[in-house]
């Protein structure tokens, strides 16, 4: 009965990150540090809840890994992928931004909507 | 207990995608919106894999799975068209 | 068995995410924004099936809502217009 309790708080604390990375996705100003911080919490927070689940029932704990490995290796390339994008159609940064080291290449769309 | 602690979870996990939903309506340009689209799938897929401990159902692992390859599909797809057009 | 819980908060919660992502996919004018809209529609609908413990269904409506017409909009997408009704 111990480990359902412990896999539950691990649960909880997940939970708890997953939540911290959408709130983050709404107070910061700037498409970059939206992303930066919709991508890094919301993994350590997948991380977190599949091996509180796994604590909680160890049968489970192979699948649980593989969704788990699954969200270690995409979500960083997906994330990547629309920051790429967005400098490329140069979506503007903060006014706070202190270094652009890309800045000197153009975008090479003009005009996109995204 | 711990039943009860996963409830909880799940509704924590909940109020985030509430959150996610405020940045996916304000959001100025589509990228934003895409980025609250990818946060969406991210907290949606532990929560259905909790769901599916609380209710006692493997399958329901399966579906959390199936939905994040093809929710990186879809996003992968909208960076992709906003770089070069599909 | 009619004892509410912290899971029916997340159905109410579930649902106003689709009722609101539904009206923006309808309203708005930039269809890649109405694209993602759709996308988040049939995300929470997904979770809703499994919710009325329908894994086959959500499952299915994960692989069309999310992969397949996703891919198929932003297809049409390019091949038309990306704002709608900008040209008159």
């Amino acid at each position: 009965m111990v480990h359902h309790i412990v896999g539950a708080v691990f649960v909880l604390i997940g939970a708890l990150f997953l939540f911290l990375g959408a709130l983050g996705i709404v107070r910061m100003p700037d498409l970059y540090n939206r992303m930066q911080t919709g991508t890094k919490a919301t993994t350590l927070g997948n991380v977190l809840t599949m091996l509180g689940l796994g604590i909680m029932h160890p049968a489970w704990l192979l699948k649980l890994t593989l969704i788990a490995l699954f969200v270690l290796f995409t979500n960083p390339i997906s994330s990547h992928a629309l920051a790429r994008a967005a400098h490329r159609v140069g979506v503007p940064m903060t006014p706070l931004t202190v270094k652009d080291t890309l800045k000197d290449k153009k975008p090479v769309v003009k005009e996109a909507e995204v | 207990m711990a039943n009860l602690l996963l409830e909880l979870a799940l509704a924590i996990g909940a109020a985030g995608t509430l959150l996610a939903v405020v940045r996916l309506v304000k959001g100025p340009r589509a990228a934003s919106r895409a980025v609250a689209l990818d946060v969406l799938t991210l907290i949606t897929m532990p929560m259905m894999a909790a769901y599916g401990l609380y209710a006692g159902r493997q399958i329901y692992l399966d579906v959390a799975l199936v939905y994040g390859i093809l929710s990186f599909l879809g996003v992968t797809a909208l960076a992709r068209y906003a770089d070069r057009g599909v | 068995m009619n004892i509410v819980t912290w899971l029916n908060l997340v159905d109410l919660l579930v649902c106003l995410v689709v009722i609101i992502s539904a009206i923006g996919a309808a309203v708005h004018r930039n269809l890649l924004a109405a694209t993602v809209f759709a996308g988040v529609v049939s995300l929470a609908i997904s979770f809703l099936f499994l919710r009325l413990a329908a894994p086959d269904v959500a499952m299915t409506e994960a692989a069309i809502g999310a992969g397949l017409s996703t891919v198929i909009f932003l297809i049409a997408v390019r091949r038309t217009e990306e704002v709608e009704g900008k040209d008159q």
